[in-house]
């Protein structure tokens, strides 16, 4: 049954290594393919300069890329079955807000800012990382709140965004009381950048978002019966409530580790999943994640290499990128959500 | 012979819990007792606690008082796995699963038996095929949820609960938001579900006739009363359907089995070709007289065939109406 849907894997898969492959041979200096292979099989180029930007810039920011990408998109299709709903994500939800006041409190307040974690040990940036993921559990903890009062989807992900105003604001009120050299560390860090993981850093954050993708991975079951909802999952045998608490918290992880390295990233955790489905035209998570997880590699990637301006003229933000990408994405699904299978 | 009985329960308690303690009762001291290879019907007007029963059945909230026996063992020692094996349901909740095709859906009735990630072994494909055949859609199998029609959704949505193989179905208002035929279609699956693989079967329902019609079995649930349990024709016969439907301007015709507006007191004589006289009748009805036996003094319809229905009036003379419409106006 699933043989229909094995060239969907061959072909992202195919994606996947040709966008890394683009990512580590393109920037804005362009390093040749072989030269490129060459460092990474260990060869001498002679010439010291692209070995650097290679192993020490673009290797890691490549990983990154996939890593967050896929992080990203598998919490949005997390989000979007557990809330019913369609549009649901972490940046709409106010996860990412969460996260990103999380930051925002340790960079400001205590006095930390990227450049700093990155030459921090350890507890540096894990400091941040505890913090955006206690924000970002703050924000699920209210929404999940909000979720058993609310019934309506609609509202529920209307009370997400005001809650992500909200912290916002406070995210303002810290700016204001903060030093202008922190404000712009902050700012620089808020415009989304897959740089942000260097090589020392590079083990941490992988273990973290893998560990959040191998739980996801192990939800496939409790998933799909939740495709029905609730009560029919309860009659099913799954411990609902169990459940729901594993899948926020394999949420928070995957952005909260992602939001404290690249930055608040917006889209890709709304826009992949159904990317994802249209490609598939099933909802069924036994195929639906691996696919979701690799179109946001690839997605991420994608972003990454479009950052770069041509002729070496400079690199845009991520978060200037990424909603060219996914905001028509999701104006096509509601333009024909009559026609498309998982909505009705 | 005489089986222990799907469900029984002992002076059950039902309603909600409130805050500070207090509960919201819905009914108490309720004695029920659900029959395997029977077709339970459960009645009663809006707000009665059809849905505040069936969520207790179900597991979904806590009894207030009392006690559930499932197949002779109470509830409290179901864990929520073997509770699953035991009582499958189907509802009203709205589901997300357009997106996944109707031998997925059936295949997630296989949950309680699957391994942890829910990969399908070779007798559960074979059951899955079985339920998509008893319940009648295996020509869907490969169609998406969302390309369904409501009645060929209840269907799948039965066979899922098949595809769980649990003793016991608890459907709630099935047959809502189906047109007729997918109405009395539902029934049929489900009576024939009760007698050949002998479950137990409780439907909560607003359509009194097709009950009556069907269930083996009827439960009248009403807000703060003592559930009246029987077979339908018992039932009617006793006056308790009719004590139990009857408001102002409702009646319970006991001879039709129907609801009624309040016959007016106006007789009218019929007789003749008993198709058109039965739906003439049917008309008089609706339009507030009392059909009767013919009987001197009174306006008296004679039909002849369905174009010619003859009206005699009481001073004696007749004149001839084409149809039923016709028939109305002159009268």
């Amino acid at each position: 049954m699933n043989k229909q849907f094995n060239h969907i894997y061959f072909w992202l898969t195919g994606c996947l290594i040709f966008l890394f492959a683009g990512s580590l041979a393109y920037g804005s200096v362009t390093i040749p393919l072989d030269a490129v292979a060459d460092i990474l099989l260990g060869n001498e180029i002679g010439r010291e300069s692209w070995k650097q930007i290679v192993l020490h810039a673009r290797l890691p920011q490549s990983v990154t890329a996939v890593l967050a990408g896929s992080s990203l998109a598998v919490s949005g299709l997390l989000l979007q079955t557990l809330f019913k709903n369609p549009l649901a994500g972490p940046s709409i939800l106010g996860i990412s807000d969460g996260a990103n006041l999380g930051v925002a409190a340790v960079m400001l307040y205590f006095g930390g800012s990227l450049s700093m974690v990155s030459s921090l040990p350890m507890s540096g940036y894990l400091a941040i990382v505890v913090a955006a993921f206690t924000g970002a559990c703050l924000i699920l903890g209210i929404i999940i709140y909000f979720s058993t009062k609310v019934k309506s989807n609609v509202m529920l992900l209307i009370i997400g965004i005001m809650v992500g105003y909200m912290a916002s604001s406070l995210i303002s009120i810290l700016n204001y009381y903060a030093s202008s050299d922190k404000v712009h560390a902050f700012v620089m860090w808020g415009m989304g950048d897959f740089s942000g993981v260097s090589l020392k850093q590079l083990p941490f954050f992988t273990t973290c978002t893998l560990l959040g993708l191998f739980l996801a991975i192990l939800l496939i079951k409790p998933l799909n019966a939740l495709l029905l909802g609730e009560m029919y999952a309860a009659n099913l045998g799954i411990k609902v409530k169990r459940t729901r608490a594993l899948i926020l918290i394999c949420t928070g992880i995957l952005t909260a580790t992602t939001t404290a390295f690249c930055g608040p990233i917006s889209f890709i955790g709304l826009a992949v999943p159904h990317i994802a489905r249209l490609m598939l035209g099933s909802s069924n998570h036994k195929l639906l994640l691996p696919v979701t997880l690799l179109t946001g590699g690839c997605i991420a990637l994608l972003c990454n290499i479009l950052m770069v301006l041509p002729g070496g003229s400079g690199i845009l933000p991520l978060n200037a990128v990424t909603p060219l990408i996914g905001a028509p994405v999701i104006i096509y699904v509601i333009m024909n959500r009559k026609n498309i299978q998982y909505f009705n | 012979m005489n089986p222990i009985p799907a469900i029984e329960t002992f002076d059950l308690r039902i309603g909600y819990s409130l805050k500070g303690g207090k509960n919201n009762l819905v009914n108490e001291g309720l004695r029920l007792m659900l029959r395997p290879g029977e077709v339970t019907c459960l009645l009663g007007l809006n707000g009665a606690g059809k849905s505040t029963l069936l969520r207790t059945l179900c597991g979904f909230q806590k009894p207030l008082g009392g006690s559930i026996h499932l197949q002779g063992k109470p509830l409290t020692d179901y864990s929520q796995r073997l509770f699953s094996l035991t009582v499958g349901v189907v509802l009203t909740e709205k589901t997300n699963a357009g997106g996944i095709t109707v031998y997925e859906l059936v295949s997630l009735g296989r949950h309680p038996y699957t391994g942890f990630f829910g990969q399908l072994k070779k007798t559960d494909h074979a059951i899955i095929k079985q339920s998509l055949e008893a319940a009648g859609i295996a020509h869907k199998a490969k169609n998406y949820v969302s390309e369904l029609s409501d009645g060929e959704r209840q269907k799948a949505m039965i066979a899922k609960a098949l595809a769980q193989q649990c003793p016991i179905i608890l459907l709630d208002e099935p047959t809502a938001f189906l047109d007729v035929t997918s109405r009395i279609e539902t029934m049929v699956l489900l009576r024939k579900l009760a007698k050949e693989q002998n479950k137990a079967i409780l439907l909560s329902t607003h359509d009194l006739e097709l009950a009556i019609q069907m269930g083996d079995c009827i439960w009248l649930q009403a807000k703060g009363q003592s559930m009246i349990c029987g077979t339908p024709e018992d039932l009617i016969l006793s006056g308790d359907f009719s004590s139990f439907f009857e408001k102002e301007e409702i009646t319970f015709d006991v001879t039709t089995g129907k609801l009624q507006v309040q016959a007016a007191a106006v007789p009218v004589g019929i007789e003749g070709e008993m198709l058109t006289a039965y739906w003439a009748g049917n008309a008089l009805i609706r339009n507030g007289y009392r059909p009767v036996a013919p009987q001197p003094g009174c306006l008296t319809i004679r039909c002849i065939d369905r174009h010619t229905i003859r009206i005699g009036l009481p001073t004696g003379e007749t004149i001839t109406a084409g149809s039923i419409a016709e028939m109305l106006g002159m009268i």
